[in-house]
């Protein structure tokens, strides 16, 4: 591997030198106002960086050029589906009509927003499986926790306000028993068995008598955390409903089931999407998410308000005048612009084609398994859903190298590292996740990384606990930044910016 | 490999204990601070708290996760190991020793028969 050495970059306060400007005002024209007597008292020790037009441009340009992101390479996190988000999505949410309005306008004013919503809304119902749709959650966890106060309003509706448990598998995503706590529940886990499912046996152990009695729900992710598919699923909704409990999914993973199957044809009463995973809106710094929910009749008369909906002569509107509602869970409709994101994306796909995306997404991820299986081995032995779980324990074991060590190590070759020590359950465990953007091209690249940094974990195993070392910061030490946590550049009293 | 002292008792949940008279000084194991990674908080119980056997009485929290810590046996908290709130480090480079989370009055001392030697824990984490 070449080294390459990047020069660590410099903060804008750095670079700032006293009197130096950005642009030339003109000379004022007009009589000139006291700013201190007008607004009051000015900060003199904001240290606003003083800084030339063409540094500045540098700056900002040299500090994109060392990012990294889907649009520069691939980013095979596991559970993010960090999918290639089509340009177009972009420009329709750039259209002046969506880009301008205004939540506080009057709701007669903006049809064709309110369109937007219900044909998102209509399409992920169709897609889900379920009778209703809200887009209002603004995050997955969210979204989770929106179902759960639906659960819990339904429950007490039917004076059964007593349930207190919220049942969660042990390989479950940390959201889960956050949101179960959140609002309220008790949490108990349920174990995996050696298949990797859900162990029904000690399911139906954690049901009987007061168990049974006391569950509000189960929140079950499909396919699991192993991207497994659970095949009990049907079952397992029965044994919930049979004691009284609701079953949630967790929808982090439906990029493994869009247009194949539908969650709520397998039984759950509600889920939540991502629409920020599975449906190509933006990742973080990107653009807010969206947890949108989708739920059953009976959960239906305690949906969030405003709820958009045809009323009577087919026009659509959001009805507020909603007597059993949990109330609001967020400001005015959810992320507007990543619903016409979405839209665009769902539109642009089509029906037809929409099965296309789950198919080629547990396709690739097959795929990188099956490439990778003889040096990291895979941590259940059948075919994977959307993402594969390996585990690097033989390296640990063997060689004194850990998952960490070859994520650090791909970052030298130029890749985003997958998701590591997730779920739990696996030890050393890497969670790949290749999505349906990439080319069979990309995923070979990617797999001979892998088996070449396999190769120097036996080799020169150094090479790896010393990764990165091609980058701008090599080996960051984590537990200093939790412990010490410092993100705020510190001025000395002088205008000089001193480094700490 | 885990270091994995004889004379304490161990449990599935990665605790050991080390009974003396009635007081049990209960920490978690070698293996369990290799597989967390760098501890960086440690949330224990008040003295004066009653355990049964098997419950939570604080956590862990290291870069990779947060776990809980179980009574391995029932009893009375009488000490705490404060200094874990600023060293939790000590969790990671003496689990055994200064790393140990709490120390319990046990209401029965033949509870600990139950728990796993050396020898059972050894074979459990392979």
């Amino acid at each position: 591997m070449p080294i390459k050495t990047v020069p660590t970059p410099q903060l804008i306060f750095e670079k700032s030198y006293p009197g130096r400007i950005g642009c030339n005002v003109p000379v004022c024209d007009t009589p000139e106002v006291d700013l201190q007597a007008t607004l009051g008292d000015l900060r003199e020790d904001l240290h606003l960086p003083e800084i030339g037009e063409l540094d500045l441009l540098r700056h900002f340009t040299n500090l994109s050029h060392i990012n990294y992101g889907i649009e520069t390479g691939f980013y095979p996190l596991g559970s993010c589906t960090m999918k290639y988000n089509p340009k177009i999505n972009e420009k329709t949410a750039a259209l002046p009509g969506f880009a301008n309005i205004h939540p506080m306008q009057p709701v007669e004013t903006i049809p064709g927003a309110l369109d937007i919503l219900i044909g998102v809304q209509d399409m992920l119902s169709e897609i889900t499986g379920f009778d209703h749709i809200t887009l209002q959650p603004l995050a997955g966890a969210h979204g989770e926790m929106a179902c759960l106060m639906l659960i819990k309003a339904y429950h007490e509706a039917r004076g059964e306000g007593h349930r207190h448990t919220v049942f969660i598998p042990d390989s479950a995503h940390g959201t889960n028993p956050a949101s179960a706590a959140r609002c309220g529940y008790d949490v108990k886990s349920i174990p995996t068995d050696a298949e990797g499912n859900t162990d029904v046996a000690a399911l139906e152990k954690a049901l009987e008598g007061e168990g049974g009695k006391n569950i509000a729900a189960f929140m079950l992710t499909n396919p699991s955390t192993l991207g497994l598919f659970e095949p009990n699923i049907e079952k397992i909704c029965q044994m919930v409903h049979a004691v009284g409990g609701q079953v949630f999914c967790d929808g982090a993973n439906m990029n493994a089931m869009v247009g194949t199957t539908r969650p709520g044809d397998h039984g759950f009463d509600c889920m939540h999407l991502n629409l920020h995973k599975t449906f190509s809106t933006p990742h973080g710094g990107g653009g807010p998410g969206c947890g949108a929910i989708g739920l059953q009749k009976h959960l239906e008369p305690f949906l969030p308000v405003p709820v958009i909906r045809r009323n009577e002569s087919g026009v659509v509107v959001a009805d507020y005048t909603r007597p059993h509602s949990i109330g609001r869970v967020s400001a005015f409709y959810g992320q507007f612009l990543m619903e016409v994101r979405a839209y665009t994306y769902l539109r642009a796909y089509g029906k037809e084609q929409m099965a296309e995306i789950s198919r080629h997404a547990v396709l690739n991820a097959n795929y990188v398994r099956a490439r990778l299986k003889d040096v990291l081995k895979p941590a259940h032995d059948r075919p994977c859903m959307h993402e594969c779980i390996l585990t690097a324990e033989k390296y640990k074991k063997e060689h004194g190298v850990r998952a960490l060590d070859i994520s650090k190590r791909l970052i030298d070759y130029g890749y985003h590292p997958p998701t590591n020590y997730f779920p739990m359950i696996v030890p050393e465990c890497l969670m790949i996740e290749p999505t349906e953007t990439e080319a069979k091209e990309t995923l070979d690249a990617f797999c001979d990384a892998m088996i070449a940094i396999c190769k120097e974990a036996v080799e020169t195993p150094e090479l790896l606990h010393d990764a990165p070392t091609t980058q701008i910061v090599g080996r960051l030490d984590e537990t200093k930044a939790v412990k010490d946590l410092d993100v705020r550049w510190k001025f000395a009293d002088t205008r000089q910016p001193v480094t700490v | 490999m885990s270091n994995v002292p004889d004379g304490l008792k161990y449990t599935k949940s990665h605790e050991w204990v080390r009974l003396e008279g009635d007081v049990a000084t209960i920490g978690i194991t070698d293996f369990a601070q290799s597989e967390l990674g760098d501890v960086v908080f440690v949330e224990l119980p008040n003295v004066g708290r009653v355990l049964g056997a098997g419950d939570s009485f604080g956590s862990v929290e290291s870069v990779k996760t947060v776990s809980d810590v179980y009574a391995p046996i029932a009893g009375e908290v009488v000490e705490v190991n404060d200094a874990l709130g600023s060293q939790s480090e000590l969790i990671n480079t003496d689990p055994f020793g200064k790393g140990f989370m709490i120390k319990i009055k046990v209401q029965n001392a033949a509870d600990v028969d139950g728990l796993l030697s050396a020898g059972d824990y050894s074979g459990l984490i392979g």
